[in-house]
């Protein structure tokens, strides 16, 4: 799977046992390989979510024009080449599943995760080996069933990634409700096994295999990151995993727990007493945290690879941490925010737009550290570091325009337009994506032994940041003009006539953004194979991974674990006489023992 | 022909790639080839950050300036003033953040891009700084959300004083229909189990129920100008949005619940064609539509404001389209218009 040169037969270290080729590349336990499958996965499954966006984008500049590729990719569901109404909504459903669940969980918080809680926390592995290796297959069979799902009869889901009931639960409401509903409940129901499993293990492993010395507060803010996550996690993706069950009840058994009085098709259905209004608290208790499970693991990259570029410690530790918990806190409180208009009782709204107002500054104060780890550092501006500087920039425009929607008075006349479209990507869909690359920039070479293409990835990384906001920042014009998310075309309103110009400006950025993640791509897969070996620790990195051998085997240190005697950031640090505390090198990782004369920061 | 532009574009830009990396490595030929930022990397591509922040500012400029005048005219609702307003304080305070951090973030990049040699100062922590861009946060959405809540709660103070018409939304895959309580401006019993589509009793009213008897259902929204109407929404099917953009209302059609909205209607149909941004508008459009008669397109009929219902709730193949028209008129207008209208009793009757 990740074809990197030499096998390992030999034994290493602590552990002795043989590896075939199916235990080291394929049922591996290694919590190394198992973080290279999750990244190969999610970014297969990114590609896909991708492309499905350009093509809808194309409808929408474009409304039903004929495309020779949509004739190609669709099949019957475009005929001549003009997109059908009801593939578009297949579209952007798998689309927002692919993306939110299969890419920016499972690829960002299952391949991070998994590579850097052992290494960089000094364990040897995940405490349990064997779920991690059932945690990685499950989500591989989710995705299988998830891509599968495409090519059912009838279509897939296409209710919107919130699938909400009844038009989620009801064939005959639309045809993508049958079989392909079926299989996309199914999917989501593995994920979510999937998910809890590698949760669970990250969870047990931080809290218990630390190597000495290293105290939650000297746990590199990653780590923090990855922890907390995996604790939202398991807080509330059972709480989805009800709601597909009941779903699933609703649709195969008979039972009305979200649905009541319904007519359709000319015939009353059975259902009594149900509530749609039910299934949304449901689903937003989980979904609004995903948010947070989405993003904090790209801040807690973004803390990494920016101290580390910067050749600075990042500056306040104990306040990101304390924002990090404060937002995993809150996230479990603002659910209702995605219903104010849902027909709850207002009074409800009034306190959703309370807590969801106070989850904005814990975020103000993670921005501002952010931009003061910047001030009067010595930049390295490796592509990690200007994905990271990204990350921030997408981070506030995105996170401003939530003090809108977060308004329940606000809400009423952008809910669900093109304004919530243009805030949520920005907020947390490029903001994770950029956390990603960040990720795979700056680790690579601890995945793959080789250095990616820094010229490309300077290309990937202008292009891409050029275009995000040349998608996203037009997009909340159309918004705020009236369009609807999740129209497959807006001709049938004169009023919306003259924003076609804009759509064609945004899908044009979009179709360059795509373009640009074909570099990366490209990059990813030469570099892998032919890009230039690393050196241990090529960034000059504090943290522990660094300091484990270029060459991979099942236990990450030859010898005895180092042990941890400083916080992750002494970068830059000097005697009061102004000298490095290591002469010659400025920073001093964790497993260097205090020197004498030198203050420990006590922060 | 939009299509061939558009694949030429993109074959350019992927060749501008293309030889953008080639540059870019032949630039390199004499570097090292560690593929960690050099000096001469910090230098291009802080400089690319300076750019990238004026290029942020440019973006933003060029979308107000260009597409402003997309955005929605003024309200036609009472509530519809406050709202505007509250939204106009959030965005300056948005933009004045949004101005000064990201020139921060990107001046920042810019000016301490690294060099060798040259120390980074260690700075981890200072109590007084975050205690500043903590409380200045908290204050700044204290108010937005007291303001925003005493807003919210006068909108959603759903109640019969001053003598409110009642009207109800119906929504269906893929229309919409409304019922006005008629004579007694009271809605008459219903519910989709009494739905009787041979006796045409689409909307399930209960016969029996003397309220319904003089229920006017139609499939245009009309409402008289400057008297508060509360909504009563209803789905027969599954969930819809009412949406009606120009008055700043929405609220979800459940079905096997009750939604309810209210506003008051402010300005008529006639009036609001007057307004300068609407001319400006119907002009700009009927130009598009007039290219598109003439090149024989769809969607080329000329166009005269009209306030709208829309649905904004994913419901299906033809959600894109399901729409009523609404019209705001005086009170004088509004009665003739009513009493041309039939009432369920009449409609029943004439189907015995």
């Amino acid at each position: 799977m990740s074809g990197t040169g030499h096998e390992h037969e030999e034994d290493h270290g602590h552990h002795h046992h043989k590896e075939t080729f199916i235990t080291k590349y394929i049922f591996s336990q290694d919590h190394k390989m198992i973080a290279k499958q999750y990244l190969i996965t999610g970014l297969i499954m990114g590609f896909i979510g991708i492309a499905m966006s350009l093509l809808f984008r194309m409808q929408l500049a474009w409304p039903g024009e004929s495309f020779p590729i949509f004739e190609a990719l669709l099949g019957k569901w475009a005929p001549d080449g003009v997109m059908d109404a009801e593939v578009y909504l297949a579209l952007i459903t798998i689309h927002g599943t692919i993306m939110v669940f299969f890419v920016l969980t499972a690829g960002l918080s299952g391949t991070f995760s998994n590579l850097l809680i052992p290494l960089q926390i000094g364990a040897r592995d995940m405490a349990s080996g064997l779920l991690n290796m059932i945690s990685y297959w499950l989500f591989f069979t989710s995705s299988v069933i998830m891509l599968l799902s495409l090519f059912v009869e009838a279509g897939p889901a296409s209710a919107g990634w919130t699938i909400y009931p009844p038009l989620s639960a009801l064939p005959m409401a639309q045809s993508g409700s049958g079989m392909g509903m079926t299989l996309w409940l199914v999917s989501m129901a593995i994920f979510i096994a999937s998910s809890l499993l590698g949760s669970l293990n990250y969870i047990v492993t931080v809290i218990n295999l630390r190597t000495k010395g290293m105290s939650m507060t000297r746990l590199p803010l990653t780590i923090w990151a990855f922890f907390v996550t995996a604790v939202i996690g398991v807080i509330s993706f059972p709480v989805l995993l009800s709601a597909a069950l009941l779903l699933i009840m609703d649709r195969s058994f008979g039972t009305s727990f979200f649905l009541s009085d319904i007519f359709i098709q000319g015939e009353v259905l059975h259902y009594q007493g149900g509530s749609p209004v039910l299934y949304e608290h449901l689903f937003w208790f989980l979904g609004h945290p995903e948010v947070y499970i989405v993003l904090l693991p790209a801040l807690g990259i973004t803390s990494e690879v920016m101290s580390t570029n910067a050749r600075k410690p990042i500056f306040g530790y104990r306040a990101m941490v304390a924002s990090i918990l404060a937002i995993a806190f809150l996230s479990t409180i603002v659910w209702g925010h995605h219903m104010f208009i849902s027909g709850m009782n207002p009074f409800l709204g009034s306190v959703f737009t309370f807590t969801t107002l106070l989850i904005a500054i814990p975020s103000a104060v993670k921005a501002f550290n952010y931009i003061t780890t910047l001030w009067k550092g010595n930049l390295q501006l490796n592509p990690g570091m200007l994905f990271s500087i990204g990350l921030v920039s997408t981070f506030i425009s995105g996170g401003l325009t939530g003090i809108i929607l977060g308004d329940s008075t606000l809400d009423i006349n952008v809910h669900d337009t093109y304004f919530v479209v243009a805030h949520f990507h920005l907020v947390m869909g490029i903001s994770a994506l950029y956390g990603l690359f960040a990720g795979v920039y700056h680790w690579f070479p601890k995945m793959f032994k080789r250095m990616m293409n820094k010229n490309l990835g300077y290309v990937h990384f202008w292009v891409t940041a050029v275009c995000a906001y040349g998608v996203f920042f037009p997009m909340h014009f159309v918004g705020m003009a009236g369009v609807p998310r999740r129209y497959y075309e807006n001709t049938a309103f004169p009023m919306f006539d003259e924003l076609t110009d804009v759509n064609v400006l945004i899908t044009v950025f979009a179709l360059i953004a795509g373009l640009a993640q074909l570099v990366f791509l490209y990059n990813f897969i030469v570099s892998i194979f032919y890009g230039k070996k690393t050196v241990q620790n090529p960034w000059k990195s504090n943290t522990l991974e660094w300091t484990a051998p270029i060459e991979h085997f099942h236990g990450n240190w030859e010898g005895e674990i180092p042990h941890v005697h400083r916080w992750a950031y002494d970068y830059s640090k000097t005697y009061e006489n102004g000298e490095y505390i290591i002469s010659g090198q400025d920073f001093v990782p964790q497993n260097i023992p205090l020197q004498e004369n030198e203050e420990e920061m006590h922060h | 022909m939009t299509a061939l532009l558009t694949i030429t574009v993109l074959v350019l830009v992927a060749i501008a790639i293309w030889q953008m990396t080639k540059i870019f490595e032949l630039s390199q030929v004499r570097a090292d080839n560690s593929q960690v930022a050099t000096d001469a990397d910090n230098k291009n591509n802080g400089y690319l950050l300076f750019a990238f922040l004026i290029f942020i500012y440019g973006i933003t400029i060029f979308s107000f300036w260009k597409y402003t005048k997309f955005l929605l005219p003024e309200a036609s609702s009472a509530h519809g003033a406050d709202y505007d307003y509250l939204m106009l304080v959030s965005f300056v305070i948005i933009f004045f953040v949004q101005t000064i951090t990201q020139a921060l973030l990107h001046y920042f990049g810019y000016k301490y891009r690294g060099e060798t040699g040259k120390k980074a100062l260690f700075y981890a922590d200072n109590d007084r700084l975050e205690f500043i861009w903590t409380i200045i946060p908290v204050i700044v959405l204290a108010g937005l959300i007291l303001w925003g809540l005493y807003t919210w709660t006068n909108i959603m103070d759903i109640n019969e004083e001053d003598d409110p018409l009642i009207v109800e939304l119906y929504a269906q895959q893929f229309n919409w229909t409304a019922r006005y309580g008629g004579e007694d401006n009271v809605l008459g019993e219903a519910s989709v189990r009494m739905i009787d589509i041979d006796r045409a009793n689409v909307l399930g009213l209960d016969e029996a129920d003397p309220n319904a008897t003089d229920d006017v259902i139609v499939k245009e929204l009309h409402l008289p100008v400057g008297r508060k109407v509360n909504f009563k929404m209803r789905s027969q099917d599954v969930l819809h949005s009412a949406y009606m953009p120009h008055f700043r209302a929405q609220m979800n059609c459940v079905p096997g619940m009750i939604t309810e909205f209210s506003f008051t209607p402010i300005t008529t149909t006639a009036e609001m064609r007057l307004n300068p941004d609407v001319v400006d508008k119907v002009k700009r459009t009927n130009k598009i539509r007039a290219e598109r008669a003439a090149n024989g397109q769809d969607n080329s009929d000329p166009w005269e404001f009209d306030y709208i219902l829309l649905c904004n709730k994913i419901c299906g193949k033809s959600h894109y389209n399901m729409q009523m028209k609404i019209i705001v008129e005086t009170q004088e207008e509004y009665e003739k218009w009513m009493e041309s209208q039939q009432t369920f009793g009449q409609t029943m009757a004439s189907m015995q």
